[in-house]
This record gives structure tokens, C-alpha cells and sequence, in this order.
């Protein structure tokens, strides 16, 4: 990588080699694996993370999500989701 | 030959409550299993994580005893599976323990000199289903990198990692710093970019076991120090979503200790190359402990019932001022390792906190960084 990604509604997000996406039943909720670190993913971040195919545009998945949840506007969902992947591409556990 | 900070000591749960999580019975659950599988190593460096009594190889358990315990921790919650050494790449049966853990749902990483590492043997290592490997440097400068490590090996360090990513594996630089190389921590985060790493972990020299031994040949002065933080954070903004830079501070000049492994038996175990079950991998120094056996018993009650894990967990065992300080369960109290190692009490607040009644045994090793820099105590069997 040489270049920092920035998120966008055309971008097609998924997790990269190194990042892990399973249920837990254990702990009961969908964490990421990644090195010396785990993330624990609350329900919402759990429903988002599985979109996370790299099948998707980042716009795609927000209308997926604003159907599901229709009492949200889009343009909250949008910018909660958008920040939440910008946040985990940061730390490299996002790519696209 | 890795060095402590190397070990899930400074591993992060996020989005985890500080205390790790329990299951419906009030247990709790742990994060991740470190396996080392052997303390056999070409390296010597004299900062090795593992204990100064080494464990032959004749003591180490087999391949099932391994999958054995690597079946029991996912049974247990266990979501990660560090390989480690010694040298883990020594085993010959690396491959087959890492596709069993793979298979049974773990996390697998290796954590490694690169030395002995060709491009089959990744091949095959990545088919098993390893998901990232760590390799460790010494310096980036050949000369002083191979004297550090007591062996010729940092070209061939170089090479593995480009055989990494050459691999399609991730890959982490494993950088151990102090007083000796860190005038090249800047080439050091310059190279973990150029051999294309995601990650790089900047860990200063824990002091137990070798490093304790060594410490005036490592112990870096403040100044050293703060120059180091700042090239780091200065790094870290440069290189976001390039280059993840983790850091691991010397504790000596901490106001506040490391919690370290998240907690004496909270969210961590150490298994040995024979087998014993220690909550950290450098418990073997507390000495006055008994550490069960993967052989003998089951790993789950080694975890919830043994003398050892239950001798230190939870706030019950605090003196103060740790039993009524606010971060009790924040900081655990530091580590227990370091308490016994530096004022002989293994009960007592580790005094790198700032408010701990033993405070002052860090004044002599501080006082001394920066003066004459003594000869290397190398990490081989004899040695110690």
C-alpha cells in the first residue's frame, strides 16, 4: 500500500487477507480477527460488517441498510456507516 | 528469539469491555492461546522473551499433544493461536498444527526470525491456512542487527519477508528497539513500508528474564526515548491507512504500569515447549508457583481452577494502593513478574506506577542509562 484509501459512495469495500470476519458463539456476537487484536462488534456494526463482501458499493450497502432500518435517514445511515469502515480502513482492517 | 512485546502482552481487545468478556456462567473467556512450540533458535538476542532456564528439545510434546490443546481452545472461546518459539519454524510438524488450527476455526499467526524460512515452506504454510506472519528484525543495519542477534541473519531476514508477501500473506515487522538501534528507528518504519508490511510493532525491550540480565546494554536514556515517541507519532500520521505502527513504551519511565496480558488470567495462556500452562511467558520466573501440564490436565480447568492462574487474577490479591485506586481494573495492579523480579515481593504494586511504595528501584537503572554500555549476556542453554 502506498496510498491512504478514502472511502466513497462508489467504493467496494471488503476485508483484506489479515482480517477474519466470524460469529462467536462464545461471546455471542460477530468479532474480526486481525493480528494481536479482536474486534468485538457490537449488533449494529455486526449487520454492517457482514455487507462487507466486496460485492457492494458503499452506496448500495447504505440502501440496503435504510430499507432494513426505514425509520433512519439515509443520509444518517450513510454518514455512520461511512465513518465506521473510513475508521477501520484507517487502521487497515478495511480495503477496497 | 522474540522479544517479550512480541507476545499478545500488548495485544488490544477493542470495542471489549477493559475487563474481557464472560460467557452465560460468569466464566471468562479467553482471547488467545501463544504457543511456543520450542526454545530451539539459531538467534542468541540477549532481550529473548523466554525464560533463562531454556527447555531442551527432548522435553517438548508432540504433534497431537499440540492439537490437542489447540482443539480444547476453541472449545474454550479461544478466537487466536500465536506459533511461537524459540524458533517455531524448527518444528517439522508446523504445517500440520497450523491446518488443524486453522480448520477448527482459529485465528493463526506466526511469529518468527525468518531465518529458516523458504518459499515451499510458505507456500505450504499459507495452504494450511496460516493468516499472518511476523518477522523480527534486530536493526536495519546488517552489522549491528547480526551482532545483536548473536547470528549472521538479517539479509536473509530481508529476504523472508519479501517471500511473505511474495506468498500473498500479511505481513507484520517485528522491530525491537533500545539504546542500540534506536537512532535507526526512522529507517526501521522506512523499511517495514518498502517490504510492504500492513503492520509494524515498535517495541521497546521489556525487562524480565535475558532483557533483566542485559538491561544496562538496552535501557534507553529519556531523551533517547521522547525522541523515539515523537518519531512515532509524527509516522503514525504520515502513514495512516498505510502502515499501522504499534508501540510499546519502556515502563521504567511510565507514571502508570502496563495492564499487563489484560489481566493475570483474564484473557491469555502460555503454553511451553513441554507442555506447562503459564499465564504469561515469562511466569516461570516466579518461581514459587506450580504451573500444570497439557498432559496431565484438561486445558479448560487448567484455565479456571489451577493455583497459578487464580493466584493473581481479579483485584482479591491487591495491596494497596492498588486494592483502592480507580484503575485497579485498568492496570491489574501492572506486573507481577516485574514486582517479584525488581523488589522481591511478588504482592507488591509493580513499581512502574508512580505511586508504588517501591518506586525507588527504578532510580539506579535510569540513573545508569546512557553510561557504559556493557557486554551482550547472549540467550543460548549455559548461558543463563
Amino acid at each position: 500500500m502506498s496510498e491512504r484509501l478514502l472511502l466513497n459512495s462508489t467504493s467496494v469495500p471488503r476485508l483484506p487477507r489479515h482480517a477474519k470476519l466470524r460469529f462467536d458463539r462464545a461471546r455471542d456476537c460477530w468479532i474480526i480477527n486481525a493480528p494481536e487484536r479482536v474486534f468485538e462488534l457490537d449488533a449494529i456494526a455486526g449487520e454492517v460488517i457482514q455487507l462487507v463482501d466486496g460485492t457492494r458499493t458503499l452506496a448500495i450497502l447504505v440502501d440496503e441498510l435504510a430499507t432494513k432500518y426505514n425509520q433512519a435517514p439515509r443520509a444518517d445511515i450513510e454518514r455512520d456507516v461511512t465513518a465506521m469502515l473510513q475508521n477501520l480502513a484507517d487502521k487497515g482492517f478495511v480495503i477496497a | 528469539m522474540i522479544d517479550q512485546a512480541d507476545a499478545p502482552a500488548n495485544a488490544q481487545t477493542e470495542c471489549a469491555a477493559a475487563t474481557g468478556t464472560s460467557d452465560s456462567r460468569n466464566r471468562l473467556i479467553p482471547y488467545a492461546v501463544l504457543c511456543e512450540l520450542t526454545h530451539r533458535c539459531p538467534l542468541q538476542c540477549p532481550y529473548c522473551s523466554n525464560p533463562v532456564e531454556l527447555e531442551r528439545a527432548s522435553r517438548e510434546i508432540d504433534t497431537d499433544a499440540w492439537k490437542s490443546v489447540l482443539s480444547q481452545a476453541v472449545d474454550m472461546g479461544i478466537l487466536q493461536a500465536h506459533f511461537s518459539g524459540g524458533e517455531p519454524t524448527v518444528r517439522k510438524d508446523l504445517e500440520e498444527m497450523v491446518e488443524h488450527a486453522s480448520k477448527a476455526g482459529l485465528y493463526t499467526n506466526l511469529i518468527t526470525s525468518g531465518v529458516l524460512l523458504t518459499p515451499a515452506r510458505l507456500d505450504r504454510l499459507r495452504d494450511a491456512g496460516l493468516d499472518h506472519v511476523q518477522v523480527s528484525f534486530q536493526d536495519t543495519e546488517s552489522e549491528n542487527a547480526d551482532r545483536i542477534a548473536g547470528f549472521r541473519g538479517h539479509a536473509k531476514k530481508q529476504e523472508a519477508a519479501r517471500m511473505v508477501r511474495a506468498a500473498d500473506l500479511p505481513l507484520t515487522v517485528n522491530a525491537v528497539m533500545h539504546r542500540q538501534n534506536l537512532h535507526h528507528l526512522e529507517d526501521m518504519i522506512a523499511m517495514a513500508v518498502e517490504l510492504d508490511a500492513e503492520r509494524l510493532e515498535v517495541a521497546q525491550v521489556q525487562y524480565y528474564g535475558w532483557a533483566l540480565k542485559n538491561r544496562q546494554a538496552f535501557l534507553p536514556t529519556r531523551d533517547q526515548l521522547d525522541e523515539a515517541t515523537r518519531i512515532v507519532e509524527e509516522a503514525r500520521v504520515r502513514l495512516k491507512g498505510i502502515l499501522a505502527i504499534d508501540y510499546v513504551v519502556p515502563d521504567y519511565y511510565a507514571r502508570r504500569p502496563k495492564s499487563c496480558m489484560g489481566g493475570w488470567g483474564r484473557q491469555f495462556l502460555n503454553i511451553t515447549p513441554a507442555g506447562k500452562v503459564l499465564p504469561c511467558h515469562a511466569a516461570e520466573s516466579l518461581d514459587f508457583l506450580e504451573f500444570e501440564n497439557v498432559t496431565e490436565r484438561p486445558l479448560a480447568w487448567i484455565w479456571e481452577h489451577s493455583s497459578a492462574f487464580n493466584r493473581f487474577r481479579g483485584t482479591d490479591w491487591m495491596p494497596e494502593p492498588c486494592r483502592s485506586c480507580d484503575r485497579r481494573e485498568i492496570d491489574w495492579g501492572g506486573c507481577r513478574c516485574q514486582a517479584f523480579a525488581l523488589t522481591g515481593d511478588p504482592d507488591t504494586t509493580d513499581p512502574a506506577c508512580e505511586f508504588a511504595p517501591q518506586r525507588h528501584v527504578l532510580e539506579m537503572p535510569i540513573g545508569e542509562a546512557g553510561g557504559e554500555i556493557p557486554e551482550f549476556v547472549y540467550r543460548r542453554i549455559g548461558n543463563g
